[in-house]
């Protein structure tokens, strides 16, 4: 069984309709990039998966075991994270919370896990430093890690490159990478960034006046794929 | 006479004591969730919940009700609840709704004072519920249990909730992913706010109260850039000026509220100050 399965899946945003009939499923340790145009629908069906969004019909299952609390998720930045008095480690830890039941404060588990996150993601050296101190690219990687808190299992990626620059983009899409072969954790990931997207994942959902869920390489044939690689081309 | 004997002198009378009791802890657990309300962006929401809590004063002495708080405290706790409710979902946008409770409430307490109050001098009891007043000297014992009480369970709240509190506040929507029930975090801020400006307004005033609240973690986050060390320096900071603010005001003789206050806007200029030169 697959760890998340959409069935004829229609998503609303205040009544309209943005997107429908979405079909698709993600297997262990899998690398799906969502990848359309802006206001297909892509966020709001990321937040749908996480239950922040109520879908207008059709279901979304989770099936090995997973739950709705384990799935490790990089939201966009918001303003107010910019100039927020946190630690590193504040933040990465905070990744546990959701997890914790009634406990009020992280067990000595958790800390070391998130050590190890932390070193995973060369994060270690900067864990006593402020966040809002950090390079776009460095706050990324905290946001990484803190989703990798949350999750053994599944991150959803939204834009994570988005502000970033492309020598910087390549390496955060290397750890992601890396996470995802070595570690087997399973990605959903939207993409502005076609090219990127083709790179690395296995599958792509592609959200459009219709929404297709294609293999790489049916993908790299389709008109799809060409339609959107040519207006990315062109701005 | 010297100002320690005149200090000392003060202090042997009970009330000065209960006095500062009240006004130090009651400005620690303002600035404690001020932290968070600061961070929220939902700073206004203290300053719109104190004028309610002014016009629920004046339904109280309007009804000549000894124990103002049993009215004082549900209509500001309910008010704070409404609030939060109101700013997430209708057409009135949040700050504007708080802006319309506020003056409102300010409005209608004063009318209701001037039509129904017997006090011989009405301007004067308006003016030490706006800016704070003697009363908090003439706080009985009961009063001061009461604050106490109150200010031990919001500490506690505050313990226990620290790392959700921290969650909410720094990505609500990556709490809520997780399961946390950030809806009931947020009616816990906005509860738990409306109490701390209940319990300050005794010390300064309804006008005042949102200093308390805001003044010691703006101070603070000049100067640090971690949740903890923020929430313990804003603590510190808003004892020391409760503190000082309490003694400068019985050697001066002037009001007890707005020195503290005043206090507190001084340690904000030499923070500002200090964390300038840090950075550079």
């Amino acid at each position: 069984m697959a760890l998340i399965t959409c069935k004829n899946l229609s998503l609303a945003y205040d009544s309209v309709n943005v997107a429908e009939d979405i079909n698709f499923a993600v297997n262990k340790g899998e690398y799906v990039c969502v990848v359309g145009e802006n206001g297909s629908g892509k966020t709001t069906l990321m937040r749908a998966l996480l239950g922040l969004h109520k879908t207008k019909s059709g279901d979304i299952t989770l099936g090995e075991g997973l739950k709705r609390n384990q799935i490790g998720y990089l939201p966009q930045q918001t303003p107010t994270q910019r100039d927020f008095p946190a630690s590193v480690k504040e933040v990465v830890l905070s990744g546990f919370v959701g997890g914790m039941g009634l406990r009020p404060f992280y067990n000595k588990a958790e800390r070391d896990r998130a050590e190890k996150v932390m070193e995973r993601l060369e994060l270690s050296d900067v864990q006593n430093r402020s966040y809002s101190e950090l390079s776009g690219g460095q706050q990324q990687r905290v946001l990484l890690a803190r989703a990798l808190c949350a999750t053994g299992k599944l991150l959803l990626l939204d834009e994570p490159a988005a502000s970033l620059d492309n020598h910087i983009a390549l390496k955060l899409y290397d750890i992601i990478e890396g996470l995802n072969k070595e570690d087997g954790i399973a990605v959903i990931m939207i993409s502005h960034d076609v090219q990127s997207a083709v790179k690395y994942a296995d599958k792509i959902l592609h959200m459009g006046a219709k929404t297709v869920f294609y293999d790489k390489a049916d993908y790299l044939a389709s008109d799809d794929f060409k339609r959107l690689s040519a207006e990315k081309g062109a701005c | 006479m010297n100002p320690f004997e005149l200090l000392a002198e003060y202090f042997s009378y009970p009330f000065v004591c209960y006095a500062l009791i009240v006004g130090v802890v009651t400005s620690l657990c303002a600035s404690l969730f001020g932290v968070t309300l600061v961070l929220k962006r939902m700073s206004f929401i203290g300053d719109g919940l104190s004028h309610v809590a002014f016009g629920a004063l004046a339904i109280a002495s309007v009804l000549n009700l000894t124990q103002n708080l049993l009215i004082v405290l549900p209509v500001t706790v309910i008010c704070a609840v409404l609030l939060l409710r109101v700013g997430q979902n209708t057409k009135i946008k949040g700050d504007a709704a708080i802006a319309m409770l506020s003056v409102g409430a300010l409005a209608f307490g004063y009318l209701l004072l001037n039509i129904f109050s017997g006090s011989a001098n009405l301007s004067g009891d308006v003016c030490s519920t706006l800016f704070g007043s003697a009363s908090v000297l003439t706080l009985g014992r009961n009063q001061v249990v009461l604050c106490a009480v109150l200010s031990l369970a919001v500490l506690v709240v505050f313990v226990l909730c620290y790392n959700r509190l921290f969650a909410v506040t720094f990505d609500e929507d990556f709490a809520r992913a997780g399961g946390v029930n950030t809806a009931a975090y947020n009616m816990l801020i906005a509860v738990i706010i409306a109490v701390v400006i209940v319990l300050a307004m005794n010390l300064v005033g309804s006008l005042l109260i949102s200093a308390l609240v805001i003044f010691p973690a703006i101070s603070a986050m000049r100067l640090f850039g971690s949740f903890r060390a923020v929430t313990v320096c804003s603590a510190v900071i808003s004892v020391f000026c409760a503190a000082s603010g309490f003694v400068i005001s019985m050697l001066a003789a002037t009001p007890v509220g707005a020195t503290i206050v005043a206090v507190n806007c001084v340690v904000f200029a030499l923070c500002s100050v200090a964390g300038k030169i840090r950075r550079s």
